[in-house]
């Protein structure tokens, strides 16, 4: 088995004094390409990015996401009341020593593969390839990461499971979680179920309502599910409520926030561990095409299932990245939660970052048809990306979105999430672009059957 | 003879009844009569400038209510004498010397919280100088927020009322303005840090330094991150105070004693605002080892609700009691701001009382 990183390294490599020579992989080595009995060894694919960045990346600006203080660049940060730091930081070294923990990283694994359901397909959308394909024959090839597969519908399963094994460790039975759809909060207690830890959900009382099917779920898991009426009882309104819960019950409690947002440790961890998603989407771009994708198209309201993505390609300056919000009733509307675009530099639940919010810094409500778009800030590493220009972020409205819903279901029989409908629904704008053969993988994050009340509601069938 | 500069409000009126006060050698105790008292009204005020009234911000007119507090009848009480100070053209001391004074005196501060505009602007005006008026070392004034993660259901509460009346920046400033002047006791601003970033952190400390706040207190800015305030502070003369607190390790609390200014805020449990039943006696041992780490003021802030509370967190060797959530509570379930603020009085006078 490889051996360990040196102590200080971070997942995301950035404290490496000197270069980890993985003795036993000189190339790549990806993590399911077997399930046999060979452990797979997260921890040393993390160190041979760590090689690779301290072995001349181009760009050194990108090197540390984040730095030892939890920014990047400007964004970041731990911006919480003084009762949580102890914590935050205490879970910032359970979370380094994983790093070198191959119980820890065996047991991930073989979570994901059985329970989960990882690896998850890379699938090559024929018919919605044919869609854009202009009069002369040209077009890219899009394919699909499926997401939508994983084990109650998401990508959100991914973090919900690294961090229930991690509270485990720490020794706390006591899981608390924020949700704006419900789907994280379905992840959580589906976890929570699995591992016998006792949950908590916080679900703002308005989404509560049009969420009920995913209200039902989780306490069908034997999650608790509280409901917020404070502020706009809407998604911000829980995760602060999650917060204080946070900062009363700190010692027994571990809170699995369900996006790259919040205070450090937690933007990093959660892309950790949604990182598998680009780490798989590398080797089976290989495996399908020989080569590596040319675009990544992902939604963002957080930004989890985006960073899941994108980290892996990063440093690889080849690879165009684009996050897609949600544009709500239209930018001007003001009812939208077009965070990168409208937004403005603040503190929100713990984080610098774009956020939406008024001339006296209030946080406003934002609106989008998917209520998991619905949050009026952002991961604090996606305002880094957008604003060094490593990524581009756009917009696509409520109808655009429902456009797309449908149309993916058309042309692939696949039903999206209204989430991942928003990244679909950019391809209308982005295809017309691309060179012949680009290879535009897009991130179908979650499965729409969630959403079909909602669609009922709009979409004349 | 009274020395006092006539530029706006700038003569205060002390109503600590029954104390003795370390006054200013200047000062000289003169009754004003009636007539020539300073009363703040606020039909002057509104007819003064309605442009920039702060009333003017009510977006409900059948409901406005203007207080018709007689001012005299809370800022003189009619049984004790009213030393009238006659101060400098600047106004109060500040938070530190505040505690320099009362240590002096062997005595520990007392410091109330109150959010600003619940249930709205004039009563928390009216609230302020009650406040000082029945003993108030230091007041704590909170500035609503949207998401206030420090809070419980009671400041939370109280902070979404006031935004929905339109409370805002602005508003807030203009009302200390005016009542800033009128008060004997410094003001402290409890502001949550996405509002001061978004006015601009340089912006903000020249503002409330020139309606004559002393101090700051930022519950969501750790030590870390407190580089940038704590310039802007100190080039504006505003006191950043820093909080530490049971989960604080000790290294740590010893970095944020050395850094904090005005007072050191003992948070006294692990939560959020709002008041408990008791008071852990780990605040104690809490208050010892801050105390072998600084001679830095230590106030004790959160839960504290009763005069039993207040007595026995001096007892362990407080510099300073802070309750607010307790008072929020009483502003809030009043029958009318009026009611309200006769209900504030004598709470702070049972609280003070156990000071004594």
């Amino acid at each position: 088995m490889a051996t360990v990183p040196t102590t200080g390294t971070t997942f995301c490599g950035s404290a490496l004094r000197k270069p980890y020579v993985c003795a036993k992989f000189p190339f790549r080595f990806h993590p399911f390409s077997s399930y046999s009995s060979k452990p797979t060894a997260v921890s040393c694919t993390i160190a041979d990015r760590a090689l690779r960045m301290d072995n001349g990346s181009s760009n050194s600006t990108l090197l540390q996401r984040p730095d030892s203080f939890g920014r990047f660049g400007k964004f970041g940060g731990k911006y919480v009341p003084e009762t949580l730091m102890h914590a935050l930081s205490e879970l910032e070294s359970a979370f380094h020593s994983l790093a070198s923990d191959h119980d820890f990283q065996k047991e991930l694994n073989a979570i994901l593969k059985d329970y989960v359901g990882r690896e998850s397909p890379l699938y090559f959308a024929e018919r919605l390839t044919e869609h854009y394909k202009r009069p002369n024959g040209e077009g890219p090839h899009i394919y699909l990461k499926r997401e939508d597969l994983n084990h109650t519908g998401a990508h959100k399963i991914n973090n919900a499971v690294g961090q229930a094994l991690l509270a485990k460790r720490l020794g706390k039975n006591r899981i608390i979680a924020e949700t704006g759809a419900g789907q994280h909060g379905v992840a959580t207690a589906t976890v929570c179920a699995r591992f016998g830890l006792q949950c908590v959900i916080y679900m703002g009382a308005q989404d509560m309502e049009r969420q009920a099917l995913n209200v039902f779920r989780m306490r069908l898991l034997g999650a608790e599910v509280r409901a917020v009426h404070a502020g706009t009882a809407t998604l911000k309104d829980a995760t602060s409520e999650a917060i204080r819960d946070w900062v009363t019950n700190v010692e027994t409690t571990h809170y699995i926030l369900g996006s790259v947002a919040g205070p450090h440790p937690y933007p990093m961890m959660v892309r950790e561990f949604h990182a598998v998603i680009g780490k798989e989407t590398r080797k089976q771009a290989l495996e399908k095409w020989g080569g590596k994708p040319d675009v990544l198209v992902a939604c963002v309201g957080g930004g989890s299932n985006a960073m899941g993505l994108f980290h892996e390609f990063v440093d690889d300056r080849d690879v165009r990245m684009i996050g897609v919000e949600a544009a709500g009733f239209g930018l001007d509307s003001g009812k939208h939660a077009a965070t990168l675009t409208k937004g403005e530099v603040g503190v929100l639940h713990g984080a610098m970052s774009y956020l939406l919010q008024d001339e006296d810094g209030q946080i406003i409500e934002p609106h989008s048809i998917s209520a998991g778009l619905d949050y009026p800030g952002v991961g604090p590493e996606h305002s880094y990306l957008k604003d060094s220009g490593r990524a581009e972020y756009y917009n696509v409205t409520d109808e655009e979105a429902l456009e797309a819903f449908k149309r993916l279901s058309r042309l692939e029989g696949i039903i999206p999430a209204l989430e991942t409908s928003h990244a679909v629904a950019y391809l209308e704008q982005l295809c017309p672009t691309l060179p012949n053969g680009t290879k535009v993988v897009l991130n179908c994050s979650g499965r729409g059957d969630k959403d079909v009340h909602t669609a009922i509601k709009h979409l004349q069938i | 003879m009274l020395s006092s500069s006539e530029q706006g409000n700038t003569i205060n009126t002390t109503g600590r009844g029954g104390s003795t006060t370390n006054l200013p050698a200047y000062a000289v105790f003169i009754p004003i009569p009636q007539a020539k008292r300073k009363h703040f009204s606020p039909m002057d005020v509104a007819l003064k400038s309605p442009a920039t009234s702060f009333f003017q911000l009510n977006k409900k007119p059948d409901t406005r209510s203007f207080i018709r507090f007689p001012c005299h009848r809370l800022a003189v009480p009619s049984t004790r004498f009213t030393p009238m100070a006659a101060v400098s053209t600047t106004q109060t001391v500040g938070l530190s010397e505040t505690f320099t004074r009362l240590k002096k005196q062997g005595k520990v501060a007392f410091i109330p919280y109150i959010t600003a505009g619940d249930p709205d602007l004039s009563t928390t005006a009216e609230a302020l100088k009650v406040l000082d008026s029945c003993g108030s070392d230091i007041i704590e004034l909170g500035a609503p927020y949207s998401d206030p993660l420090a809070d419980g259901p009671v400041i939370q509460a109280a902070a979404t009322r006031s935004l929905a009346r339109g409370t805002n920046f602005n508003a807030i400033i203009s009302m200390l303005k005016e009542v800033v002047p009128q008060l004997s006791c410094p003001l402290a601003l409890f502001s949550y840090y996405n509002p001061i970033l978004k006015r601009g952190v340089k912006k903000f400390m020249y503002t409330v330094k020139e309606v004559g706040v002393h101090g700051l207190v930022v519950p969501d800015v750790p030590l870390e991150e407190t580089e940038l305030l704590r310039k802007e502070a100190a080039e504006n003369g505003i006191e950043l105070v820093l909080l530490t607190t049971p989960t604080t390790p000790t290294a740590r609390m010893k970095a944020i004693v050395e850094a904090a200014e005005g007072f050191v805020y003992l948070v006294s449990s692990v939560g959020v605002t709002g008041a408990r039943t008791s008071v852990s006696d780990r605040v104690k041992t809490l208050l010892q080892d801050i105390k072998k780490a600084s001679t830095k003021p230590v106030a004790v802030g959160f839960g504290i609700s009763t005069p039993e509370h207040v007595k026995q967190v001096a007892g362990w060797g407080a510099d300073g009691v802070i309750v607010g959530s307790a008072m929020v509570k009483l502003l809030a379930e009043a029958k009318s701001p009026e009611e309200g603020l006769k209900e504030l009085e004598s709470f702070t006078k049972s609280l003070k009382a156990a000071l004594e």
